[in-house]
């Protein structure tokens, strides 16, 4: 019989990796519910690796050093964010077109940092994260970063959404709408440099999307979706740890597999437009 | 600059030369005069006339290529209804929602909207939307959504309202309707430019109307204004752009243009060999 709680009771290294994940689980699925209805979904995996070369700069110059390689890949991400909504803003590029161009900029240039020294391994390290290795100073980061993502996200909430739905009209009636949209694209960058440390810059992507997608299929309003791609986020981050302890396997990989599967029963069986509930019809309303 | 350079009284507006476009090419040429405050003014034109894009030089969205726009309003406090909303539909939120994003003047990002309410469901009663409240907005036909952008109108209680091609797909009771909302606004003092297609919607209620074609082919008392000659002028105007058009040479110094042809002497883009240049405030 598998005890899924003995890992975390048993070894303290388990429990570090189950607290920075939870509180990723809280901070990076809420960002990416909003990036799921602005359809920028795959706007996060750019970014995720805009971050690289900011990372493999401060792994460059001072090893595998968490801030080095944090304050790195915050200021590479930004920068991209910065550069690419820049574009956006004002020529006639658009949003997708101009955060690819930012982004295989900075990928190429982070693939050459890292191969300029280091070996394969580092490379590895970099792009699938430590979760194991969680010290004190990685998980107030994390912490760090879910409070200031869950503050900022109340505090833009309404320019936010209004953002989302009808731009023109935020333009028209306030100046709000540029500096919500760079805070956003900020909120984006700073949950996937948290998540890198965690999972790694590509797997971060993973624990920001996964969740809010699930959550589609069980939510119809932003009250619903919000709570349930947090809740789906912490099952898969303890799920995920709790299995790879038992089946001996990467962590990182586990965690976004489980909030997978998480996704995959969700779309078959979620009560919104799950694929289960469209084969059998229901009778229709009177009116 | 002959005029004494004072902002026009609150709700209205002053055209002064304007000229907007795209890529330098003009969609609304030298265009002058005054949208007087309390004004319901008719937009009529063929398409491309730019009556749109006068709208969108109006609310700011787009920047003036000559000419300027004095507004006797705070830009923000214009409200405008765009003809193709930019709108997400199928983004999860509530009617009663996206009519409260009306109230951002006064509620902001941050300030409570639980004592409105009574005012969203008034606006949203206003328009024959009661009981639609909790609705996601996606469930929402074309006219009902529609009705949605009005009571979001009617909260941002703007003292300018503008409004493109407002009734374009919506139901003639819808209609009557709307334009009833719009004659309370025009009887509460609030200036109202609407771009229209319907003639007869025009003649029927709107006091004023500004026929564009590019230029502005007349301006003043509606059924002035809507003459046959006035009309058949207007709808010779050529869609196409003109890639080859000379740098606008009209003297800028010879305004006001309210004589026929003033000025225009070295006048040399091509496009502006369809038509005369009309009087702007002729039939005023």
């Amino acid at each position: 019989m598998i005890d899924p709680l003995a890992p975390f009771i048993e070894f303290g290294f388990m429990r570090r990796a189950l607290v920075g994940c939870l509180a990723l689980s809280l901070s990076a699925p809420p960002v990416g519910v909003f990036l799921m209805l602005r359809r920028m979904s795959l706007m996060s995996e750019a970014m995720s690796h805009a971050i690289l070369p900011g990372a493999a700069a401060g792994f460059l110059v001072a090893g595998l050093s968490l801030p080095a390689m944090t304050l790195g890949g915050l200021g590479a991400g930004l920068l991209v964010a910065l550069l690419a909504g820049l574009v956006t803003r004002s020529t006639v590029i658009r949003e997708d077109a101009s955060l690819a161009a930012f982004y295989l900029i900075s990928l190429a240039a982070g693939v050459l940092l890292v191969s300029l020294r280091g070996s394969q391994i580092d490379l590895l390290h970099i792009l699938f994260g430590t979760v194991l290795a969680l010290d004190d100073s990685a998980l107030w980061l994390l912490g760090g970063i879910s409070t200031l993502t869950l503050f900022a996200l109340a505090a833009l909430y309404r320019p936010l959404v209004m953002e989302c739905v009808d731009p023109l009209f935020l333009r028209t009636v306030s100046r709000a709408g540029g500096p919500t949209h760079y805070a956003f694209l900020g909120l984006v960058v700073v949950n996937l440099v948290g998540g890198f440390q965690a999972l790694g810059t590509l797997l971060a992507v993973g624990l920001m999307l996964l969740p809010a997608i699930a959550a589609r299929f069980w939510a119809r309003d932003l009250g619903g979706l919000i709570p349930a791609s947090m809740l789906i986020a912490v099952l898969s981050s303890f799920g995920g740890l709790s299995l790879s302890y038992h089946l001996d396997l990467p962590t990182g990989p586990s965690i976004v597999l489980a909030a997978g599967a998480l996704y995959i029963a969700s779309m078959l069986a979620g009560p919104r437009g799950g694929l289960l509930y469209r084969l059998v019809r229901a009778r229709h309303l009177e009116a | 600059m002959t005029r004494p350079d004072r902002s026009p009284a609150g709700g209205a507006i002053r055209l002064d030369a304007l000229t907007l476009g795209y890529d330098r090419h003009p969609a609304v040429h030298h265009l002058n005069g005054t949208i007087r405050a309390g004004d319901m003014l008719a937009l009529v034109g063929p398409n491309g006339a730019g009556k749109s894009t006068l709208l969108k030089g109006l609310v700011g969205e787009i920047a003036c290529l000559d000419g300027r726009i004095e507004r006797g309003v705070a830009q923000r406090a214009i409200a405008y209804l765009p003809q193709a909303a930019e709108i997400d539909r199928s983004f999860p939120m509530s009617v009663a929602d996206l009519a409260s994003m009306g109230l951002w003047r006064r509620a902001g990002a941050w300030r409570s909207l639980a004592d409105d309410h009574e005012n969203v469901a008034g606006a949203l009663s206003a328009v024959g939307l009661s009981g639609f409240e909790r609705r996601p907005i996606g469930t929402l036909s074309g006219g009902q959504f529609q009705r949605a952008l009005f009571a979001r109108l009617i909260l941002q209680d703007a003292r300018v309202i503008l409004l493109d091609e407002p009734f374009t797909g919506v139901d003639a009771r819808t209609v009557a309707d709307l334009i009833a909302l719009i004659r309370a606004w025009h009887g509460d003092g609030r200036t109202i430019v609407a771009a229209l297609h319907d003639l007869g919607q025009v003649r029927a209620h709107f006091p004023q109307t500004l026929l564009l074609a590019r230029e502005p082919v007349a301006w003043g008392a509606t059924d002035l204004v809507l003459s046959p000659a006035n009309l058949a002028r207007a709808t010779q105007l050529s869609e196409a752009w003109d890639e080859t058009a000379a740098i606008c040479a009209r003297d800028h110094a010879a305004r006001p243009h309210d004589g026929q042809d003033a000025g225009h002497a070295g006048h040399g883009h091509g496009h502006a060999h369809h038509h005369p240049h009309p009087g702007t405030e002729g039939a005023a």
